[in-house]
């Protein structure tokens, strides 16, 4: 007990991707503080994409972030080759799609199995899970299983599962090897129940956080992340391109990363806002043996975060075995173009949610301005907030305890630091209000 | 034998190593795990220790007097200190504002002031004794495995 009054500093969240921190002051049961921030020092990627030719900026910006570079990787090709009228062709498409379904099952892996599941089975690690114990033991191999499966799927499509060196304006540099689809599809298959009991984990783990907030993702018919328009739980539908005119840059003084709402609103990306949102279009065998689980959803449930990128695995597997089994891989060269001048918009879904990348580029294919909008960022807000909503609801708490429940729900939203401390805008700085 | 202390460290950086290093985990966990621990390891662990480690693994630059004396202090507690990644390495990628020209050197100014940036981004070696290094970005995969196999033989 702290008798009311409290001096909480968390320096170093563990088990995300990044540093983030939290400091919380309460004083006579009210709550002085509630600040998340987050102290990774800028790259200042926003400048340093000036100046700079356009077939430079994919591999350039992919080293915002390790986890989800080849998102970075591919919203930056989309943006480039909107500015240029490229169009890609079916096959690139294909390949990018399933590049990008590498990276969903091998990040939320990393997220679901590493990060979030020792909370579940209050362990400190994932590696000190007992190996005697044939729960523990086998859930460990499920860990490396499919997080390799994704692995070696980007690694068959883009080169490489971290910034992929195959992927480029235009098409593939070099194209993956047919032979080895077969391989990979027995790979797939084998991990499947390994995900459903994933699945099953989350879907039965019994913590809450619910939140009155908005959600936004994009859209498309077939729950493709490099494809369709914005939509909100509100019903609204936007063009891709005009994503960002909707949202609100929010400065927040101690944090080095910038947060945003949308018309106002606080709002969630991420998995959650997909499935919440486009369920219905996810791969029909995800459909019908996730069928349980996704009657959650739609959630306020911020923990079903997890759940959601469980089932996300699972689709990527089954989309990715569905495009495997009938792929032709046609000796294509990436499209040739002749530079001219133009803005080019790219948005995608990444693995914690809506990416954004705009570039202005100039009569000689160099950029002159470029702006970059992260998941994390947008979450950044929603996230403090879940913070205090579970402060002011647990002030009697002992300190050690708290601790432990916020970096339960800061890993819920899985936030990506990396991506979150790139950029640097200029505004005039405000307070958040609450 | 105990098994070595290893840690694993980051500072300004996109992590890429790590998540390399984390995919590494799946072929190889079954055998490293005879001869390591992770005693430090914020990516994979809550509980730290930073003391009496046998190798620290530091991917990044430095970026604030903040991040060099938690460098100096983790050089203090290893015996085998290993630079991870171009960035540790030779401070780029991370280290872009220190080609800016003076115009954009100034569009930054605040930010560097208000959370006291260096002057400049700087590798590892600039402020500490670096053993061996695994340049790359990210890492070159074949050289972290052959420093694993020089300082946990047998175990690649």
């Amino acid at each position: 007990m702290h008798q009311g009054t409290l001096d909480l500093t968390l320096d170093q969240i563990t088990k995300i991707e990044g540093h983030a921190s939290l400091s919380l002051k309460v004083k006579d049961d009210v709550i002085t503080e509630c600040k998340f921030s987050i102290p990774e020092y800028k790259r200042f990627y926003t400048q340093a994409v000036r100046k700079k030719p356009i077939n430079s900026i994919p591999q350039m910006v992919a080293r915002i972030c390790g986890t989800c570079s080849n998102a970075h990787l591919l919203c930056s090709i989309k943006a480039i080759e909107a500015s240029q009228g490229i169009i890609p062709s079916e096959q690139t498409k294909i390949l990018r799609r399933i590049l990008v379904n590498g990276l969903m099952i091998r990040d939320h892996g990393l997220h679901l199995y590493v990060f979030a599941l020792p909370d579940i089975y209050k362990r400190d690690s994932l590696l000190d899970f007992d190996e005697n114990d044939h729960e523990e033991h086998e859930l460990l191999h499920d860990a490396f299983a499919v997080k390799e499966g994704g692995n070696q799927l980007a690694i068959w499509a883009g080169g490489r599962s971290v910034h992929a060196p195959n992927p480029t304006v235009g098409g593939f540099l070099k194209l993956p090897l047919l032979t080895e689809k077969d391989k990979l599809i027995s790979q797939l298959k084998s991990i499947r129940p390994r995900v459903l009991k994933l699945i099953s984990i989350f879907q039965n783990c019994d913590f809450v956080q619910e939140e009155d907030v908005s959600f936004s993702a994009l859209q498309s018919t077939n729950f493709d992340f490099l494809d369709g328009s914005i939509v909100t739980a509100g019903g609204k539908r936007i063009i891709d391109a005009e994503y960002a005119s909707h949202l609100e840059h929010i400065v927040i003084p101690y944090s080095q990363a910038s947060g945003y709402k949308f018309e106002g609103k606080t709002y969630i990306v991420g998995a959650l806002a997909r499935v919440n949102l486009s369920k219905q279009f996810l791969n029909p065998a995800t459909l019908e043996d996730a069928s349980e689980a996704l009657k959650l959803f739609p959630s306020k449930n911020i923990y079903h975060n997890n759940l959601a990128q469980a089932i996300e695995i699972l689709h990527c597997i089954d989309d990715s075995i569905a495009i495997l089994e009938k792929i032709h891989i046609q000796d294509e060269k990436p499209a040739r173009f002749s530079v001219k001048p133009g803005i080019g918009v790219g948005v995608v879904e990444a693995p914690r949610g809506t990416l954004y990348h705009r570039y202005e580029v100039d009569d000689k294919g160099i950029v002159t301005n470029g702006r970059i909008i992260v998941p994390t960022g947008q979450n950044q807000i929603a996230i403090e907030q879940s913070l205090y909503h579970f402060a002011k609801d647990h002030l009697e708490t002992p300190k050690e305890e708290l601790s432990l429940e916020f970096e339960k729900i800061v890993r819920a939203y899985d936030p990506c630091m990396s991506c979150a401390s790139h950029f640097l805008k200029l505004k005039i700085i405000r307070k958040v209000s609450r | 034998m105990p098994k070595l202390r290893v840690g694993w460290f980051t500072f300004t950086c996109c992590e890429d190593s790590t998540i390399l290093f984390t995919e590494l985990l799946n072929t190889h966990w079954d055998t490293w795990k005879e001869k390591i621990e992770f005693v430090n390891a914020r990516i994979l662990k809550t509980n730290r220790e930073l003391k009496d480690l046998d190798i620290s693994f530091v991917e990044g630059s430095i970026s604030s007097d903040e991040q060099a004396k938690k460098l100096k202090e983790i050089r203090d507690n290893s015996k085998i200190l290993v630079a991870i990644g171009a960035c540790a390495v030779n401070a780029m990628p991370s280290g872009w504002r220190n080609t800016f020209d003076e115009e954009t050197k100034k569009e930054i100014q605040f930010i560097v002031e208000r959370f006291s940036h260096l002057p400049r981004v700087e590798p590892l070696s600039k402020y500490v004794k670096v053993d061996e290094s695994v340049p790359g970005c990210p890492m070159d995969e074949k050289r972290f495995l052959e420093l694993m196999e020089k300082y946990a033989p047998g175990n690649t």
